[in-house]
């Protein structure tokens, strides 16, 4: 596949996360306008390679927009300018022919670049790994509809439960805060009755992890909630909050009473 | 570390003493420009000066007060330290910066809040200090015909330094000697440039307010669909209009009178 789409971007290349990073400027020719964002790259590294070059180093998988390992700040905004959609789904039709692109990584202390738009999202899966997730202890699995669950109350957990872990949200705060992340995580498991034995432990273990990661604190801008590739929702740090004051003022269970803790 | 420091220690724990003494500080709001509204009265100042005599001298007032002072240093506290943990948790920054969806006010609340903590510092020397550690102030006597209800107003050069204020009935003639903070008001609301920074700062108010005071709430948790409209709605209007605009009129109007003069 190739195209009549000449671009020029400018990459942040970055050897280690020791290293000081730098722009290079690099001409992305013959481009489709029905590729990817990540077949452009691939384009790029291939005629990089050809050119026994470093090819760029970024992070992606599924290529579908559900698995949350693609990342690229594009001009200015996490998973490029459009809304609701990954890099994986953001087309070439969204740029102009002969437009600059500038693209970064995620910018995160908790988030170290390991090379070049390349970082270490795993801050994200030791949260997960404090509280994110239920303690299913041995027997039969009794019948579904045994368990009576509010309509809205499982589509509320079921749309916090499509947050993909991408850190769009931290790359999108002006203060490097991973509580949209986090408190979709809690939602979607508080919210439900199966959720519910570990709902006071879990918010407090996975708070003091995010705190220990290093992450920015909340100021409710709403810059992650309009960035979320998943339209994940403000509401939910609000009931994280609510959550976790009433786990820390009123209630007895501690951080170390979940499951997963020591 | 005990579990209720731990707690407020925590990010989260933070946050939360911001939004408590950001809607503790709301709720005075209210309460100076309620009383404030007494400079509107035309009556030279009795009752403004009668006010301000209360305030000073009524205890409970005077602990609310000092809970108050507390709020506003440890609301600006909390925010730097807030401040420069964000921004420790980006330490490289990006060459692109984007208009983001995210409100200007919500963006700035450290910059409006410097604003309101400088002006804090110039009203509170100027109007506080003065009424209650300086001896700079004048005293006026109102005195009232209990037959016609007419007041007519005189200096008072009081005989002691002590002296604060004196209520006495002669001859079914109601005299109130009160130190005249009212007059202090009328002379620095006749400089223009004096003028022109309370209505900044009142400015200030206003955008800090709007993101602020539905802010808090989100902070404390309390969002539900039947009440944020209602938050909205009160943060906005109620907090972002008019309780700047009522505090900007005192100085515009004084200004205009002293001019018209």
């Amino acid at each position: 596949m190739s195209g009549n789409m000449n671009l020029t971007l400018k990459v942040w290349r970055q050897k280690n996360s020791q290293a000081a990073g730098k722009f290079v400027t690099y001409k992305a020719e013959g481009i489709s306008e029905d590729m990817s964002f990540l077949e452009m790259l691939d384009v790029v590294n291939e005629s990089l390679t050809k050119k026994n070059d470093e090819p760029i180093h970024f992070d992606h998988d599924c290529r579908e927009g559900i698995c949350g390992s693609c990342s690229l700040y594009i001009n200015g905004h996490p998973h490029g300018p459009k809304q609701a959609i990954t890099t994986c789904q953001l087309h070439m039709r969204t740029f102009k022919d002969g437009e600059t692109i500038t693209i970064e990584p995620w910018r995160s202390a908790a988030f170290p670049v390991i090379k070049d738009l390349g970082t270490d999202r795993s801050a994200f899966d030791r949260i997960q790994q404090a509280g994110g997730f239920i303690s299913v202890n041995t027997g039969g699995a009794q019948d579904a509809n045994a368990i009576l669950i509010p309509k809205v109350v499982a589509d509320e957990a079921f749309n916090s439960a499509t947050c993909i872990g991408c850190g769009a949200c931290v790359a999108a705060c002006k203060n490097a805060s991973a509580m949209l992340f986090v408190s979709a995580k809690i939602t979607q498991l508080g919210l439900l009755p199966q959720g519910q034995p570990e709902r006071y432990s879990r918010v407090q273990a996975m708070v003091a992890q995010m705190d220990e990661e290093g992450f920015g604190n909340c100021t409710n801008t709403g810059a992650c909630e309009a960035e979320c590739p998943k339209e994940i929702k403000l509401t939910n740090i609000a009931r994280m909050n609510n959550d976790y004051f009433s786990a820390k003022l009123f209630r007895e269970q501690h951080a170390n009473d979940h499951a997963g803790g020591e | 570390m005990s579990e209720f420091k731990q707690t407020f220690n925590s990010s989260l724990g933070k946050k939360l003493i911001m939004a408590l003494t950001g809607l503790f500080l709301c709720t005075f709001l209210i309460v100076h420009l309620g009383g404030n509204l007494l400079l509107f009265k035309n009556d030279q100042g009795f009752a403004f000066n009668s006010y301000a005599n209360f305030l000073t001298h009524f205890p409970p007032i005077e602990v609310i007060a000092y809970i108050l002072y507390i709020s506003i240093i440890v609301h600006a506290i909390y925010a730097l330290v807030l401040t420069l943990k964000n921004r420790k948790a980006r330490p490289v920054g990006y060459a692109v910066q984007t208009k983001s969806k995210a409100s200007w006010s919500s963006k700035n609340m450290g910059l409006l809040g410097s604003i309101l903590l400088l002006f804090i510092v110039i009203h509170m020397s100027d109007f506080w200090y003065v009424y209650k550690y300086d001896n700079v102030l004048k005293f006026k006597e109102y005195r009232t015909d209990l037959a016609t209800n007419v007041t007519t107003v005189g200096e008072y050069i009081p005989a002691t330094a002590e002296f604060e204020r004196s209520i006495s009935t002669e001859n079914n003639v109601e005299i109130v000697r009160v130190k005249d903070i009212h007059a202090r008001v009328q002379e620095s609301f006749s400089k223009l440039w004096y003028v022109a920074f309370y209505v900044i700062a009142m400015g200030a108010v206003a955008f800090h307010l709007l993101h602020g005071f539905q802010s808090a709430f989100q902070t404390l948790g309390w969002v539900h669909k039947k009440y944020q409209p209602i938050v909205y709605f009160f943060g906005t209007w109620f907090f972002g209009v008019i309780i700047p605009l009522g505090f900007a009129l005192m100085p515009v109007v004084y200004y205009f009178q002293s001019i018209s003069k």
